[in-house]
């Protein structure tokens, strides 16, 4: 009995280890993954910011002092201040416009919602370039339907690519407009869950649609709505390829963001090291943000 | 009463949803005006004068069908491969608890927080150093690796039930066996969405082809768009027109699978 028992055991610590090994097998390319495309760009990263590297063969240790040359940057400061305040500006108005869609398209009474909703959504599936192009041949200067709307409605003209106030706006709707349609599902999404009998029960009791609003759906709304902003705040920090189609940076440098600043400075001027420090600069902020994420999610669960 | 109110809504929505999108179809309608037509006030919405020269001279000027065919080819490898490591490691990560996977499953995580677009020097210096640049394997094999995939098959292999391959393991079948004969086939619903998304994702992607390919011959659609966009004298009536075809593969996958994309959306919020 005790040698059968161990046998069985035996036995199961063998399959045990099998079945380890074929779990391991499963997320071997993932892993391998992991490790090529984003543990070795890190470390490189790290790497080519303690670095004068030019992109050629040039390289030696300068220690700290890309850093210490980036903080001393006023240009990398104006870069900095205006990815956030592209930040500051689209998220709000981003959520705003997506809730708003999502709360109109939520009722499935509407006679074709699937229509409205794809409608809504269409941005979504267009490339970032796409994205910076179609608003682009709308801002044009002088061929552009808004300058035509504006100039039929007696209006002076906007100079939407010289003004560097009027290109930032361009940026600003361009970004919120083609990152709303999956937010709005989202919240289509979380609207559905809302318990009809809850609805009810504080309708019979005498609530208006407003109190309902704000003390049955916004609060459920809560989870959701931090990780739409969340996410909404990174993807404006990433905004690269819309903006240089759209405006290319300018005028001058107006509409420069983090990532073209990066890659400017990177690929076409070539300071690889310098472009490196302002990329760890650019993650410690990443970072604190999702740990920021982490830490409410976490206790909005508790 | 309640019919007019009732009306008035639906007609509010639909004006409100068209000024949404107009934008796009003002730039599909512009692709069909001649050149003259699109630079001069006043102007019209429908084209006077209807034409589709543009088309045929972005077709004369540039190697479309290269370029989408370059594209198309990058798309459907970077899809199968991503659709079958997404569902193996989703698969390991929902039903074996080691340790040693929750650790995997934080790491996995955290590549969200450091997009390719902030490291793009280091992830070129890798890219080179594996010899994919200037391949189009250069745009598929760094792009195959998605949190997001991963974390989309692991939530579809969490609601099936565990006897499932129990019931399988009794039956003497091994662990490969009881992936690739029960669980990859039964997931095949949460594959076509993985697919969809992927499948857009690589259509639309700029930053690897930017970074992997130089020579013309191999580029996509997108670093097509953007050199006939980043020109000093921009030529709008090719880039009008080349813009609305690089539209058209993505658009009809979407209206074949809109309502698979529209209920993805709202249960995850699966980003790119």
């Amino acid at each position: 009995m005790k040698k059968m028992n161990k046998a069985a055991a035996a036995n199961r610590g063998k399959r045990f280890d099998t079945r380890q090994a074929w779990a391991f097998a499963f997320c071997l390319p993932n892993i391998l993954f992991f490790l090529i495309f984003f543990v070795a760009p890190a470390i490189v990263g790290v790497w080519y910011s303690l670095t004068n590297y030019n992109g050629f063969k040039r390289m030696d240790f300068v220690g700290l002092s890309n850093y210490l040359r980036l903080f001393q940057d006023s240009d990398f400061y104006r870069t900095l201040w205006r990815t956030f305040l592209y930040s500051i500006v689209s998220v709000p108005i981003g959520y705003v416009a997506s809730l708003g869609f999502g709360l109109l398209l939520s009722s499935e009474r509407i006679k074709g919602i699937t229509i409205l909703r794809i409608l809504i959504y269409w941005p979504i599936l267009l490339s970032t370039i796409m994205v910076g192009l179609t608003w682009r041949w709308i801002f044009g200067e002088s061929f552009g339907l808004i300058n035509f709307l504006l100039e039929s409605a007696g209006l002076p003209q906007i100079h939407w690519a010289t003004d560097s106030t009027a290109a930032f706006i361009t940026t600003i709707i361009a970004g919120t407009w083609s990152g709303c349609g999956t937010n709005m599902l989202i919240f289509i999404g979380a609207l559905k869950q809302i318990s009809t009998e809850l609805v009810e029960a504080a309708t019979l009791d005498g609530a208006n649609k407003w109190q309902v609003f704000w003390n049955i759906t916004i609060p459920h709304l809560k989870p959701v709505s931090f990780m739409v902003i969340i996410l909404s705040i990174i993807s404006s920090f990433k905004v690269f390829a819309m903006v240089q189609t759209l405006t290319n940076g300018g005028p001058g440098t107006a509409t420069t963001y983090m990532i073209q600043y990066i890659y400017t400075t990177g690929f076409t001027k070539n300071q690889v090291g310098y472009a490196s420090a302002a990329s760890m600069v650019l993650f410690v902020i990443l970072l604190i943000l999702s740990f920021v994420q982490t830490k409410i999610s976490d206790k909005q669960s508790d | 009463m309640k019919n007019v109110k009732n009306i008035a809504v639906h007609i509010c929505l639909f004006a409100l949803a068209l000024i949404w999108i107009f934008p796009v179809i003002w730039l599909i309608l512009s692709s069909f005006k001649d050149g003259s037509e699109l630079f001069t006030y006043p102007l019209t919405i429908l084209p006077e004068h209807f034409t589709l020269a543009n088309y045929a001279t972005a077709w004369e000027q540039f190697d479309l069908m290269l370029y989408t065919g370059n594209t198309a080819f990058i798309t459907i490898v970077a899809t199968v491969i991503t659709v079958i490591m997404s569902s193996m490691c989703g698969y390991a990560l929902a039903k074996y608890s080691y340790r040693w996977l929750n650790l995997l499953f934080l790491c996995l995580l955290a590549t969200t927080m450091l997009p390719t677009e902030v490291i793009m020097s280091p992830s070129f210096t890798v890219l080179n150093a594996l010899g994919l640049y200037n391949s189009l394997w250069g745009c598929i094999i760094p792009t195959v690796g998605t949190m997001t995939g991963v974390f989309l098959m692991r939530q579809f292999f969490m609601s099936v039930p565990n006897e499932l391959m129990e019931s399988a393991r009794i039956d003497g079948a091994t662990e490969g066996q009881i992936f690739t004969r029960i669980m990859f086939p039964i997931c095949r619903p949460q594959i076509a969405i993985l697919a969809i998304f992927s499948f857009q994702w690589r259509w639309n992607d700029y930053i690897w082809p930017l970074l992997a390919l130089s020579d013309p011959k191999k580029y996509t659609l997108q670093l097509a768009l953007r050199t006939l966009s980043g020109a000093e004298a921009v030529n709008w009536t090719v880039l009008l027109s080349t813009a609305v075809l690089t539209m058209i593969p993505i658009l009809i996958v979407f209206i074949i699978f809109n309502k698979q994309i529209m209920n993805a959306n709202m249960s995850s919020g699966v980003k790119g």
